[in-house]
């Protein structure tokens, strides 16, 4: 049976479309208002949804992230909390995938057999464990595989290529190609590396690839869009929506944001760059 | 000179640690984003060459040498252990060396390194701004661009070593995100260093984050334990009966402790900072109130929440105010090598005023607390034992602390 990821890629290369990818933190803006939310980015356009695990020391992201983490936190945001958004989300939408990025700790102190039954019980589809390259996920591989729950790696300008090797044994839904050297948010795409890069790893690489890090405007992730399956906009999106005032505006926020992305992406690829 | 990290370790062979990729047993590793797994073999390979090279190490040796000014003496405390009335108490005179503590044994070895690299910046971040200065102050030497990043309130605790450090040429970042402490300033230089890897040198200052860390900086602090090894051989005609520092990230420790590993009948003892005492939740005990998990890039003991959440640490001494600990220490205590135990705030204070009153000595406050448990141990003891305190630094930078705290003001 196709994972909802493998279902999702698929009808995007049936399409010739390259897909859009969200990522906002479980509990920012609104604890309350997270299910509703990812409805509305679905409306927007959203083919995948990453939702983000708050943590302490998220020692990968630039500000946007880190004060959206803060805010999560402390507005009492867990492990546990981030699940039951889940599967609010998945009581209307059966269909779009949900992949949980974080780091290692708050999982560890949660117990991987545990979180894993409870994440794939909640309708979660994969996990990003930020700091967990494969040569760290030994141990975490058969809990995953045993809730068959995708693990998705990240991939980067210095990923060597003997290391894109055991990457593409290893990936399991797809790998997020990060697209500059640098943290979330970051000032530094520079679209004509990233492409010839891209073109590469997807010819190396058997799962699709998203890519993200930096896109924060229409034009970049049109940019993009010929050379990756997918592309990922998270603290731009994460901004936009810190300032909703209601329910009502932060959903309003999340379709005007991505609506104009989907549109710039949804281009035809040329059969050879599918 | 530099210890050899052996690939395969050996179970009879406690100095063999750590593994190909880092690993301390179940602790340490390489837990960081894909973008730095590269520079990280990088940095991994250039140092595994270097320090078996013969001209590096005759340059770091000589350094030691003329701009430390090692070795650092072992000083016979007599006053302090007559005062105490049990075992023999030695000082390893760390607080003499060059900028006042252990730090500048690692930051001279690392930027040796980082200028062989040929990297033209380097980054430090530093908590009571000790490792700070020792970064700027190598920097300085070798013409070497240094920016340090320093939690906000640390910045207000410690004014004098932000000072230092711009004395030097060194730009103070201060760090606005989470605690604003010590392990925020570790998140913020990773991040630096994952933007600017190219040309950028990250001098970490104790004995955490990801593989070589662990490994490199305790085999430059080593040069500490090697030393008095060779010292008590030399002036006791035998090896100490005990050993003890204190344990913040664990820097000065583990290179005291790590020659002296294999000598089991030695007895190891690390000190924690205790705070307001363990039960109150004010401290900063990793090994002793923690438990394992992962945090910046190794896996080690951590004071989470019961969320995995890293908490806020408390300590009169901010070098120990971290909520992780190497993870070599996390090993040893796991297969018993070493004891680890919690000094509070009080008794550190304590052993202050003890040492500095019966030996005319001023000890950093995180070295009292090593201070504080060789008292400990020493009253228990017989006359004729010997315990080897490493007296890390000097206490010059925290008389304004000291000083506050007995509700005076300077």
């Amino acid at each position: 049976m196709s994972t909802r990821i493998e279902t999702r890629m698929a009808e995007l290369r049936t399409a010739g479309r390259c897909g859009l990818i969200p990522f906002l933190t479980a509990g920012d803006p609104h604890p309350d208002w997270m299910a509703e939310i990812l409805h509305a980015l679905v409306e927007g356009g959203a083919d995948l949804i990453e939702l983000g695990m708050p943590f302490s020391d998220p020692m990968a992201d630039g500000p946007v992230i880190q004060k959206s983490s803060e805010r999560a936190l402390e507005r009492g945001m867990t492990l546990d909390r981030t699940l039951a958004i889940v599967r609010e989300f998945r009581q209307r939408d059966a269909a779009t995938p949900l992949v949980l990025m974080g780091y290692l700790n708050p999982v560890e102190y949660y117990g991987w057999e545990q979180f894993a039954a409870n994440a794939k019980a909640a309708g979660v589809d994969g996990l990003l464990i930020v700091d967990c390259p494969p040569e760290e996920a030994d141990s975490v591989r058969p809990v995953l595989a045993r809730h068959a729950l995708d693990q998705i790696f990240l991939a980067s300008p210095t990923t060597t290529e003997a290391r894109i090797a055991i990457m593409g044994e290893l990936a399991q839904g797809y790998v997020y190609y990060v697209s500059f050297a640098g943290i979330t948010g970051a000032d530094l795409l520079v679209m004509a590396d990233v492409g010839a890069r891209l073109d590469a790893l997807r010819r190396q690489v058997r799962v699709p690839i998203a890519v993200g890090f930096g896109v924060k405007t229409a034009q970049q992730a049109a940019a993009l869009a010929p050379h990756a399956d997918a592309v990922v906009v998270g603290s731009a999106l994460v901004e936009h929506l810190a300032a909703s005032a209601s329910l009502t505006d932060a959903q309003q926020r999340a379709r005007d944001f991505l609506q104009p992305l989907r549109r710039a992406i949804a281009v035809a690829r040329t059969p050879e760059t599918v | 000179m530099l210890e050899p990290i052996d690939r395969t370790p050996r179970p009879d062979d406690l100095m063999s640690m750590p593994d190909a990729r880092g690993h301390f047993g179940p602790y340490g590793g390489r837990f960081v984003a894909d973008t730095l797994m590269a520079p990280l073999a990088e940095l991994t390979a250039a140092y595994e060459q270097l320090k078996h090279d013969p001209d590096f190490i005759a340059e770091l040796d000589y350094d030691y040498r003329h701009y430390v000014g090692r070795p650092s003496p072992i000083y016979h405390a007599r006053g302090l252990s007559k005062a105490v009335g049990g075992a023999q108490i030695l000082l390893k005179r760390e607080d003499l060396n060059h900028t006042g503590a252990h730090k500048i044994n690692n930051t001279i070895g690392q930027a040796m390194l980082a200028k062989r690299m040929g990297k033209t910046r380097i980054i430090a971040e530093t908590g009571a701004g000790q490792h700070g200065v020792a970064s700027a102050t190598v920097a300085a030497r070798l013409g070497l661009e240094c920016v340090v990043y320093m939690g906000a309130t640390d910045i207000e605790r410690q004014a004098i070593n932000v000072y230092r450090m711009k004395l030097l040429g060194a730009t103070v970042v201060p760090v606005t995100s989470g605690s604003k402490t010590l392990k925020d300033a570790l998140n913020e230089a990773l991040r630096d260093w994952v933007t600017n890897v190219a040309h950028t040198f990250y001098i970490i200052g104790t004995v955490a984050g990801p593989h070589p860390y662990p490994a490199m900086v305790r085999d430059f602090n080593a040069v500490c334990g090697r030393e008095a090894r060779a010292q008590m051989l030399a002036e006791y005609g035998r090896l100490p009966d005990a050993l003890v520092a204190c344990v913040g990230g664990g820097s000065n420790a583990i290179g005291l402790f790590h020659p002296f590993l294999n000598d089991r009948e030695v007895a190891i003892w690390g000190a924690e900072a205790a705070g307001e005492g363990i039960g109150s939740g004010l401290h900063a005990a990793s090994l002793v109130a923690g438990r394992p998990g992962v945090l910046h890039g190794n896996r080690t003991y951590l004071l989470c929440d019961e969320n995995g959440q890293v908490r806020d640490t408390h300590s009169v001494s901010a070098g120990l105010d971290y909520p992780g600990v190497g993870p070599e220490h996390a090993w040893l205590k796991d297969i018993g090598r070493a004891n680890y135990v919690g000094i509070t705030d009080d008794e550190a204070m304590a052993a202050f005023h003890q040492l500095a009153r019966c030996e005319g000595i001023l000890a950093a406050l995180e070295s009292s607390h090593a201070v504080a448990q060789g008292i400990k141990l020493a009253r228990e003891l017989p006359k004729d034992k010997l315990v080897l305190v490493n007296l890390s630094g000097r206490g010059d930078k925290d008389i304004y602390t000291i000083a506050k705290r007995e509700g005076m003001s300077l």
